[in-house]
C-alpha cells in the first residue's frame, strides 16, 4: 500500500534503490550526493537490502565496478555529482557502448573551479554525449519515481542502456518534503527480474568491451545510436505502466499554461516548479506566458518539443550551465537547432541562471520574460545570451 | 503558506527543528519543505535552516527571504546579526532568552509579536544538556500554531528513539512557558 | 574480425558489440607479419619453459614431452624467445632467429 511520508529526497531515492532490490552498489561519497549512498550503505549494513555495497577509492572505480557487476548480470546502481561525474567520464561511454543497464543518480553540482559544492548543471552537460538515457526531475516525488522508472527502462531487453536520473543538488537532494512511496509488491510488479541481454557466464562465454577496427566501429556506433533513439518507445511505456500503477503521469515534455501563450519559458529540473509560480503571477497580470518543461534530455524528444513549442512567437530557454565559447549554451543549442526549419521561426532567447548555487527566484523569471517580451533580435549575434544576476 | 527561518549555531540542531516541523506538518496531511542553508557544516558557526508549510503543494524552490516566522535558538546571535531581517510585517519572532519578554522587547523595532522563553534552562533541566532545538520548537508551535503539538510526537519518536520522551517533555514545557509581547515599530 | 563480419551492417551488430564467438582472435593469423623466424635446437633445451612464459603472443606451446613448439601461424618473429631463453646466458640459446627469406 502506498504511504505518504516526509523524508529527505536523498533518503527517498535510496529507498527506491532498495525497493528496486539492487544487487550491487558501488559509490564514492561526494557532496551533495552523500546522503543517498550513506543511507544505502546503512540499509545494506543493517541487512535491509541484500546487496553488495562496494566501497571504492574513486568515482572512476565506482563506475568501473558497476560496469563489471552489470556485465556479470547484477542489477547495479551508483550515484555521484560534479567532480565525481567528471572522474567517471571515460567509463560512462564504455557503460553505454557495452549496453549495460546501470542506473545512476547525479545530484547535479557545479564543476570546479573555483570549487563550488552548490547546484548547477555543468557536471552533466560536460558528460552530455555519453550515450546514457538522461532524465531531469523537478521534486522529490519525481526523483523517487524516476529511480524506479530508470531500472524498469534500462533493463528492458529492447533498451539495455544505462540511465542517469539528474536531480538538482541541495535544492532537491537536501530537501525534506512529502513522498508517496511504493511497497515491495508494487515495485516487483513494475520492475521485472533482471534478465540481461548479455552476461558474463563461464558456461556460455562471450567477449565484452572488445576492440574494433575502422571498418567495424562506425556500424557499432550507429547501432548504439539507434538503440538510444529507439529506447523512446520503452521510455514512454515505462511512464505509462507507472501511471497505471500509481496514477502519477509523466511525459518527456510537459507544459504548464501554454494555451494561448505567445511567449514560452523552457526549463529542466527543479527550476520548473519555481518558474510555474512565476507563470501564475504573470498570467494574473494578463501576460500570455507559459512554461515548457523538458523531463527527458536524452534521447532528445524532438517531436514532443516541436509540438509543445509550436505557435509561440518567443521562446526563452533556461540553461543552468555555460558552454564556453559556443554558439549557444547546451539546452538553447538543441532547441535552436530543432526550431531552425519551423515556419514562422520563433525568436529564441537564452538565459543562463543559477550557476554554482545562485538562487533563482520567481522575480528572476518575471524579469527574464518581460525583457524577452520587448526584444525581437532573432537571429541575434552568435553566442548572445543573458547571464542572469551577474554583476556587470 | 507559512515560511519560517531558523537561526542557530552549528551543532545546536536548527536543521533538526526545521525538519521536525515539516515532518509534523506532512503527518497532518499538509505540504511542507525543510532545508538547510546549503553549504559546509561547521560546529559553532551561525547557521540557518528554513521551512515552508502550506495546505497546497509547494512549488517554490528558491530560498526564503521574507519569512513569516523567525526562530532563534541562541540569544548570543542577537548580538551579531539582525535576526528580524526580511521578517514580514505582523510576523512572529521566537527567541530563546533568559531575559523576560518585556525587557527583551526593548531591543526590537519590527512590527509583530515577540515570544521568548528560557529554553536553555529547560533543556539543561530536562535533557541534561543545553541543546534547545526541540525545546524551542515547542515555543514556536505555541506562538504560531503551524502544526498541532501532538503531531510532533511521531516525528520525535522516529528521530530520537529512546530519548524522544524527554525531548517531548521539554517541548511541552516551553510550549507552556513561552511568553508574548506585541512589538510596534 | 572475419571476412563475414566485414560485410555486417549496423543492424547485424550484436547488442553491446559483444563477440559471441570468444577466442575468435585465433582466426586472425599474424604469422605473415614475421620477417625472422625462430628455429629451435632441441639439443640445447633444458625444458625450462621460459620461452613459453615470455612469448607475448602465446605462440609457443609446450609439447607433452616438455619441449616448446612454435605456432608459426601466429608467431610475429619478435625474437623474445631467443633472447630470454635460459640457455642464452651460456651462448647456447635454443632459438636462432633466421631471415624468412631463407625459407622461400
Amino acid at each position: 500500500m502506498s504511504k505518504r511520508i516526509g523524508m529527505e529526497v536523498s533518503i527517498a531515492v535510496a529507498e527506491a534503490v532498495k525497493l528496486a532490490n539492487a544487487d550491487v552498489i558501488a559509490a564514492y561519497p561526494i557532496t551533495p550526493q552523500t546522503h543517498i549512498v550513506e543511507h544505502l550503505s546503512e540499509l545494506v549494513a543493517d541487512g535491509d537490502l541484500d546487496a553488495e555495497y562496494v566501497c571504492v577509492e574513486s568515482e572512476h572505480s565506482a563506475m568501473s565496478a558497476v560496469v563489471g557487476a552489470s556485465a556479470a548480470g547484477a542489477r547495479s546502481y551508483t550515484a555521484t555529482a560534479s567532480q565525481g561525474l567528471a572522474l567517471m567520464h571515460e567509463i560512462l561511454f564504455i557503460a553505454s557502448s557495452m549496453r549495460l543497464p546501470i542506473v545512476m543518480t547525479v545530484a547535479n553540482r557545479a564543476l570546479s573551479g573555483p570549487l563550488s559544492i552548490w547546484n548547477d548543471h555543468s557536471d552533466v552537460m560536460a558528460s552530455r554525449d555519453c550515450g546514457w538515457i538522461q532524465y531531469f526531475v523537478e521534486n522529490g516525488q519525481e526523483a523517487f519515481d524516476h529511480t524506479l522508472i530508470a531500472f524498469r527502462v534500462a533493463e528492458d531487453p529492447e533498451v539495455s542502456l544505462p540511465v542517469i536520473v539528474n536531480l538538482d543538488g541541495f535544492i532537491l537532494s537536501h530537501m525534506i518534503e512529502p513522498h508517496v512511496l511504493l511497497d515491495d509488491e508494487e515495485v516487483a510488479r513494475y520492475i521485472p527480474p533482471f534478465r540481461p541481454v548479455n552476461r558474463l557466464d563461464p558456461d556460455n562465454p562471450v567477449t565484452m568491451g572488445d576492440f574494433a577496427m575502422p571498418e567495424f566501429y562506425t556500424e557499432v556506433k550507429k547501432s548504439q545510436e539507434m538503440a538510444l533513439r529507439n529506447s523512446r518507445a520503452t521510455i514512454d511505456k515505462g511512464w505509462q505502466e507507472f501511471a497505471e500503477l500509481t496514477g502519477r503521469k509523466y511525459q518527456a515534455v510537459e507544459t504548464y499554461k501554454t494555451e494561448g501563450a505567445e511567449i514560452l519559458m523552457l526549463s529542466m529540473g527543479a527550476l520548473g516548479e519555481t518558474a510555474s509560480v512565476a507563470v501564475d503571477r504573470m498570467r494574473d497580470q494578463g501576460l500570455p506566458v507559459g512554461l515548457v518543461k523538458l523531463r527527458l534530455w536524452r534521447p532528445f524528444p524532438s517531436d514532443d518539443l516541436l509540438k509543445a513549442l509550436g505557435g509561440a512567437k518567443k521562446i526563452v530557454v533556461m540553461d543552468r550551465a555555460i558552454s564556453f565559447g559556443a554558439a549557444a549554451n547546451p539546452v538553447a543549442a538543441e532547441v535552436t537547432s530543432l526550431l531552425y526549419d519551423t515556419e514562422p521561426r520563433p525568436c529564441i532567447f537564452n538565459s543562463v541562471v543559477g550557476l554554482g548555487g545562485r538562487d533563482v527566484r520567481v522575480e528572476d523569471f518575471e524579469a527574464i520574460v518581460k525583457k524577452a517580451m520587448q526584444g525581437h533580435s532573432y537571429p541575434g549575434p552568435v553566442g548572445d545570451y543573458d547571464l542572469i544576476g551577474v554583476r556587470e | 503558506m507559512i515560511e519560517t527561518r531558523f537561526h542557530g549555531r552549528g551543532g545546536q540542531g536548527a536543521v533538526t527543528s526545521a525538519e521536525l516541523l515539516a515532518l509534523a506538518a506532512i503527518q497532518e496531511g499538509k505540504f511542507a519543505q525543510a532545508f538547510p542553508s546549503f553549504g559546509p557544516e561547521r560546529r559553532g558557526a551561525p547557521v540557518l535552516a528554513f521551512s515552508r508549510v502550506a495546505e497546497e503543494q509547494i512549488r517554490l524552490r528558491s530560498q526564503i527571504y521574507d519569512p513569516d516566522v523567525v526562530l532563534v535558538l541562541d540569544s548570543s546571535l542577537l548580538e551579531i546579526m539582525d535576526v528580524t531581517e526580511g521578517l514580514k510585517a505582523g510576523g512572529t519572532l521566537v527567541v530563546n532568552s533568559k531575559q523576560p519578554v518585556k525587557e527583551l522587547a526593548s531591543r526590537f523595532h519590527f512590527e509583530g509579536s515577540l515570544w521568548a522563553v528560557d529554553a536553555t534552562h529547560i533543556a539543561r533541566e530536562l535533557l541534561g544538556r543545553p541543546i534547545t532545538n526541540t525545546t524551542m520548537l515547542g515555543a514556536l508551535l505555541r506562538a504560531t500554531g503551524i502544526v498541532d503539538i501532538d503531531s510532533v510526537s511521531e516525528p520525535l519518536r522516529h528521530r530520537f528513539g529512546l530519548i524522544a520522551a524527554k525531548n517531548e517533555k521539554a517541548l511541552r514545557e516551553a510550549y507552556d512557558k513561552v511568553e508574548k509581547e506585541e512589538i510596534k515599530p | 574480425m572475419t571476412s563475414k563480419e566485414k560485410t555486417w551492417t549496423w543492424r547485424d551488430i550484436p547488442v553491446g558489440a559483444v563477440a559471441e564467438n570468444p577466442g575468435s582472435s585465433s582466426e586472425y593469423l599474424t604469422g605473415g607479419w614475421r620477417s625472422q623466424r625462430p628455429v629451435f635446437t632441441p639439443d640445447n633445451c633444458v625444458q625450462c619453459g621460459v620461452c613459453y612464459i615470455y612469448c607475448p603472443d602465446a605462440s609457443i606451446v609446450m609439447t607433452p614431452e616438455g619441449y616448446p613448439e612454435i605456432l608459426l601461424d601466429y608467431c610475429k618473429g619478435c625474437g623474445i624467445c631467443a633472447r630470454e631463453c635460459y640457455m642464452a646466458t651460456f651462448g647456447l640459446s635454443c632459438f636462432e632467429m633466421v631471415d624468412e627469406e631463407e625459407f622461400r
